[in-house]
């Protein structure tokens, strides 16, 4: 991880890593998608709508990981003051919030003909939510520190940590209270899910995990570009006035 | 040299002793909320602390099989919740969501009637954790392994 502590050696690699997440990505996920909605078996209650399941679980998944990606920037750059630090932490808060919203759109969407409504207020749906304004609050924060001083300042990255307390609290909302939504089918080694419907999952998760990786590296790359022009313009601007 | 890795050392400390203080506090906020914070109540605890009788809350559990039954009416329908250790009858009158059958999941929003019939303005379906496809729902678990090994 030291190893990329040098941000040219950091962009050597992104530059090839980033497209290729992408490319097999949108590949691996296009096929799941088209396995799922067409190829996949029906469901024996919930018939065609358990088709968006496989946008919706890889959704979830995503938006929680974003969060895990967060935090674990913020825990590097309060210990280690890794500089690549701030700008992972920053790069994967956009992607985890749409795709936290993404979920919530599509089990709104599933929620109506599987449990006869769009929302309820159990522990799940308002863990997942309360995910999503923490989103928000950590861009507002994240943007405002960097307009004041660059972003220097650990705010954003205490608030990081801080609020992954909210991710084992959406796990186990399932599981330590009664809810509307189902317990987790896929727990480590045992699935309660069918195998005509748990491969086509498993295949979108990977590949809108490898979507993810590609824009959170995109996003690094971008951010990176936008600091080197500033110090540039920076240092312009400094030779100009010494040359006056 | 020395100086920063003594510093760093202090930082990683510290953050791990402020992080496990913080997962504390959730738990036992977690801990606390256990009950105020589940959706729905199941059958044992409405038969053993009985809500006021107009007081509205939620009632969830299983449709017990062969307890759904339609009143002449066409739209009123009874069934009977139960989780296992308690069971409480319930009427409902308008239309159900197409989850809604028997020895399946329910949460039941209403009140407690007088008679200990749980009168019900509203139901949701409640799916569970287990996906099984159309074609192999009436079959036992051996045939559909065993189809599933003739395809392959």
């Amino acid at each position: 991880m030291h190893g990329l502590a040098n941000p040219a050696r950091f962009l050597r690699m992104a530059r090839w890593l980033m497209p290729l997440c992408m490319g097999v990505g949108v590949l691996v996920a296009a096929a799941a998608l088209g396995w799922g909605v067409f190829l996949a078996p029906a469901e024996r209650l919930q018939g065609e709508t358990v088709r968006i399941m496989y946008l919706h679980v890889p959704a979830a998944w995503l938006g929680m990981a974003g969060w895990i990606g967060i935090a674990g920037a913020s825990f590097a750059e309060l210990v280690w003051r890794h500089p690549l630090s701030v700008i992972a932490a920053r790069a994967c808060a956009v992607p985890g919030a749409v795709f936290t919203a993404l979920c919530l759109v599509t089990g709104s969407l599933w929620g109506r003909p599987a449990w006869g409504t769009w929302w309820v207020w159990d522990g799940r749906l308002t863990s997942m939510l309360v995910l999503l304004f923490l989103y928000f609050g950590w861009l507002a924060l994240a943007q405002a520190s960097e307009a004041a001083d660059g972003g220097q300042s650990r705010a954003p990255a205490i608030f990081g940590l801080v609020g992954a307390v909210n991710i084992p609290i959406i796990h186990y909302s399932v599981i330590w209270w009664n809810s509307q939504h189902q317990p987790p089918s896929i727990t480590l080694g045992k699935s309660a899910i069918s195998g005509d419907f748990l491969w086509p999952l498993l295949l979108a998760m990977l590949g809108f995990t490898l979507i993810f990786a590609g824009c959170v590296l995109a996003r690094m790359r971008a951010l990176l570009a936008t600091r080197q022009a500033d110090a540039r313009l920076r240092r312009k601007a400094l030779g100009a006035v010494e040359a006056f | 040299m020395a100086g920063t890795v003594k510093a760093k050392h202090q930082r990683l400390v510290l953050l791990a002793i402020a992080l496990v203080v913080l997962v504390a506090a959730v738990l036992l906020s977690a801990w606390a909320l256990r009950n105020q914070a589940s959706y729905f109540y199941v059958p044992s605890d409405i038969v053993a602390r009985p809500p006021e009788p107009d007081r509205a809350v939620r009632l969830g559990g299983m449709v017990e099989k062969g307890s759904l039954k339609t009143a002449a009416d066409g739209v009123t329908i009874h069934f009977v919740v139960s989780d296992g250790k308690a069971h409480v009858p319930v009427v409902f009158r308008g239309i159900v969501p197409s989850l809604f059958v028997e020895g399946s999941g329910v949460v039941a929003e209403g009140k407690m009637g007088t008679s200990g019939t749980f009168v019900a303005d509203n139901l949701l379906a409640k799916h569970d954790e287990n996906y099984v496809p159309r074609e192999m729902q009436n079959m036992t678990r051996a045939q559909a392994k065993q189809v599933v090994a003739e395809t392959q």
